[in-house]
């Protein structure tokens, strides 16, 4: 108990510096979760064969890169996006590098769940809205999007906690973060407290996580 | 005014082609209750889509007051539908939305000024007689209320023809009749056209001042309420059921 304890004392700097690596990569990862998968999801849906706008031809181009990127193992995707890294963020080392593979990771993931949440919102409610003469982004914002909202945070709560122990094999290619940490002193050097403290805080990442998401889906789900 | 010419809608189903709606012709007045009576799958409800156009027609000529719907760009048919108000069988609120914010979105589609939208979806509000819920979310309301939150809705931007598809088909006796006596009370003193789709003769006989029955996508009768004389065997077997069901009632699929 008490090597558990000086070792959260003398690994406490390297710790609270691998947590907010991790944390970083993590809010990065999960913004271009938002800001593009987000869109991704509602272009899958709409453009899909019963969606708003049927456009096979774009859909089946989408859904082919979509699957293609997700069809990558992790690790594979991390060293063939080094050189893009580079050009996006200016290095190819760190957790900026890490969030730009994460992200590569994250957005076709975000954007299949965005597209299931949206195929489960009722038809008829879209078609009140065309009945009621809404636009294409009347329709597509306060329609579908806002009657997905519960669903849509259930999915980016399961998607930032999968992304959190995603972000620890960035630390495989020097992303650092609590991953990298808890490999590099826990397991090459045999220091098991330090590891033990990692997956602690990774714990408590996912759970606070798992914690807001669902109390931000309970308040907002009216139904 | 509604005015169909030879409307018909042909759907493809893995490559065949279903008749949905044969060619037909039909006049509905200005301020009249019309029913479209039919059983599930009969194209009832495919005819009213066509009206505001939520389905395409395959072919022929739909005027309302006067404009030809069929091939309205998108931007005017948008404008056409916001002077038809809409009811369904599944009500289909908002459900993240308040009674009064479900009926402010008709407003907002409609492009009322923000300041105006509160004070007339209140008035909308009253008008079914729900003044008093207008915070409630659609799940803390009854069926019966929901629907009087869809009526408010299609009410509010004042159409002039309003499309019911079943409107009362999920709704107890009791409930559903306070509604069509709500729908006549706006048909009276509003001289809103109202077209109902319905599978029950009750409704119809209580409501509409002519209907038509439709039969597998064919109009098989076209009758006057107030002397109703149905020519069919499926319009005979409606008026029929409305004496209440005997062993004698002859079922039209069976004769058929």
């Amino acid at each position: 108990m008490n090597a558990l304890f000086g070792a959260f004392v003398e690994a406490g700097p390297d710790l609270w510096k691998a947590t907010v690596e991790t944390l970083i990569m993590v809010c990065a990862t999960m913004a271009s979760a938002i800001v593009l998968g987000t869109p991704l999801g509602v272009l899958l849906f709409v453009t899909g064969r019963d969606g708003l706008y049927p456009r096979p031809m774009l859909n089946r181009v989408v859904g082919y890169i979509v699957n293609v990127l997700r069809s990558f193992p992790f690790i594979i995707l991390l060293v063939l996006l080094i050189p893009v890294s580079r050009v996006i963020v200016g290095t190819s080392i760190g957790p900026s590098a890490a969030a730009v593979a994460l992200s590569f990771a994250v957005i076709p993931y975000f954007g299949r769940l965005v597209e299931q949440n949206l195929r489960d919102v009722p038809r008829g409610v879209i078609d009140m809205a065309q009945a009621c003469g809404a636009s294409a982004g009347k329709t597509i914002f306060t329609v579908l999007i806002g009657e997905a909202i519960p669903a849509i945070i259930g999915s980016f709560t399961v998607t930032a906690t999968g992304f959190i122990a995603y972000s620890a094999v960035a630390g495989a290619v020097g992303a650092g973060g609590l991953g990298d940490l808890a490999i590099r002193y826990g397991y090459y050097r045999f220091n098991t407290p330090v590891m033990v403290w990692c997956v602690v805080i990774m714990f408590i990442l996912v759970q606070g996580t798992q914690f807001l998401g669902a109390w931000a889906a309970h308040r907002l789900d009216k139904r | 005014m509604i005015e169909l010419k030879q409307v018909s809608k042909r759907f493809e189903m893995q490559g065949k082609a279903i008749d949905a709606l044969l060619p037909l012709d039909l006049d509905i007045t200005s301020g009249q209750v019309f029913g479209l009576l039919g059983f599930s799958g009969a194209g009832k409800s495919t005819l009213l889509r066509l009206i505001n156009r939520l389905e395409e027609p395959s072919g022929g000529s739909i005027r309302v007051d006067g404009q030809e719907v069929v091939g309205l760009p998108d931007a005017e048919l948008r404008r056409m539908r916001q002077r038809i108000g809409m009811i369904f069988q599944q009500f289909n609120l908002l459900s993240h939305r308040s009674a009064l914010h479900n009926v402010e979105f008709s407003l907002e589609v409609a492009g009322v000024p923000r300041a105006k939208q509160r004070p007339m979806a209140r008035e909308a509000l009253a008008a079914v007689g729900l003044a008093d819920r207008e915070d409630s979310f659609p799940a803390q309301l009854s069926g019966g209320q929901r629907q009087r939150v869809a009526i408010a809705r299609a009410l509010a931007t004042s159409p002039t023809i309003l499309l019911c598809d079943e409107a009362t088909s999920a709704l107890d006796p009791h409930t559903a009749l306070s509604i069509l006596r709500l729908l006549k009370q706006l048909n009276r003193e509003r001289g809103m056209t109202i077209v109902i789709v319905t599978h029950d003769i009750k409704v119809a006989t209580y409501l509409c001042e002519a209907c038509i029955v439709l039969e597998k996508g064919r109009m098989v009768d076209n009758i006057d309420m107030a002397n109703p004389r149905p020519a069919s065997l499926l319009g005979k077997f409606f008026f029929e059921t409305a004496k209440g069901w005997t062993d004698q009632t002859v079922l039209p699929q069976e004769d058929a």
